[in-house]
């Protein structure tokens, strides 16, 4: 019972939208000096990789992307759940707000690893496993906003993405287990659950920082761009009415 | 420091152009999607103001136009009829 009160309040755009304006500072904040913290460290501080020089550099923000590019999309395929059984606005909100943040962060996972993959290989991109779903991770991205954006009606619209989300959930264990199924450049998993990181810990306490970092600067992005799809939506409301009232310029 | 001088650190031993490429895509491009985010809320909300302005003079001219003076029939008005 109280399960459902609590669902039912996080359904609710006002609710979710105090609770954004109060996180929005703390977000952005913590975000920051920790990715900031990170970073630093990783550039200036920590140790050269013996195989690959400072190229490996690139990882500190390489990983934090590619990390995050797969986990919005789990976030998007859960929230696509509760869009289709519960009918619930905000789901959809996140869905489709959020799908241009995935986007940008796969590119930025593609375009970093293209990079890196020029003095560690030799080469720019290769059709590998890895590369090669990241790639069509990026296409869905490009789906989802591409449908949401055709279909004007919100139901539809919002039903039709959802679908789109889920069937191409089954690409994310592709990219996850791809560096273990089949023959890759790419090296494998660099975090793992059950064992400790292969790599010294002046290499991976600043990559933890700056993963934290990007998914509580992630967090604040969610904020401010659902409280935009809430006041487009709930604008006839009385008080996204009052609420535009006090801050309009 | 991992480095001797600022120029080591630029140059990474060769590989700083690579490096810096990456941090600079990746700082624009975050910087880039917080500002493009912040600026549409922004937008939503002037605009949202502004069409609720219009909305109430719309209604407040509609008002004065069908005011009556009592007897049944619409007061006179000197006021310009605005199309739309």
């Amino acid at each position: 019972m109280s399960m459902w009160r609590w669902f039912h309040k996080f359904g609710s755009p006002k609710w979710f939208f105090d609770i954004a304006s109060r996180l929005i500072p703390w977000l952005l904040g913590t975000g920051l000096v920790l990715l900031l913290t990170g970073l630093v460290w990783g550039l200036a501080f920590a140790p050269q990789d013996y195989l690959q020089g400072n190229s490996y550099r690139i990882i500190f923000i390489h990983v934090p992307s590619a990390f995050l590019a797969q986990s919005v999309y789990l976030m998007m395929a859960s929230a696509a759940v509760v869009t289709l059984v519960w009918k619930m606005k905000l789901a959809d909100v996140f869905v489709q707000t959020m799908a241009p943040v995935g986007a940008l962060l796969t590119f930025l996972a593609l375009f970093t690893g293209a990079v890196w993959g020029k003095p560690t290989w030799g080469t720019w991109w290769v059709w590998d496993a890895r590369l090669t779903s990241m790639l069509i991770l990026l296409f869905l991205y490009c789906g989802v906003i591409v449908l949401g954006r055709a279909i004007a009606d919100e139901k539809s619209s919002a039903r039709a993405v959802a679908v789109l989300v889920l069937v191409g959930v089954v690409n994310i264990p592709i990219i996850k287990y791809s560096v273990d199924w089949w023959n890759t450049l790419h090296q494998p998993a660099t975090f793992t659950l059950t064992k400790r990181p292969s790599m010294p810990v002046e290499m991976w306490a600043p990559l933890l920082l700056s993963v934290v970092g990007l998914y509580l600067l992630f967090g604040w992005l969610t904020c401010v761009r659902m409280q935009t799809g809430i006041l487009v939506r709930e604008h006839r409301t009385s008080w996204v009415r009052a609420l535009v009232r006090s801050q309009g310029v | 420091m991992q480095f001797d001088s600022f120029a080591a650190f630029l140059f990474m031993e060769g590989h700083g152009p690579y490096v810096w490429t990456c941090y600079a895509v990746f700082t624009l491009a975050l910087v880039g999607l917080a500002w493009w985010s912040l600026k549409q809320r922004t937008a939503v909300i002037r605009q949202q103001y502004h069409a609720q302005l219009r909305a109430e003079r719309r209604q407040a001219s509609a008002d004065a136009h069908t005011a009556t003076d009592g007897s049944g029939t619409p007061a006179a008005s000197f006021s310009r009829i605005h199309p739309s």
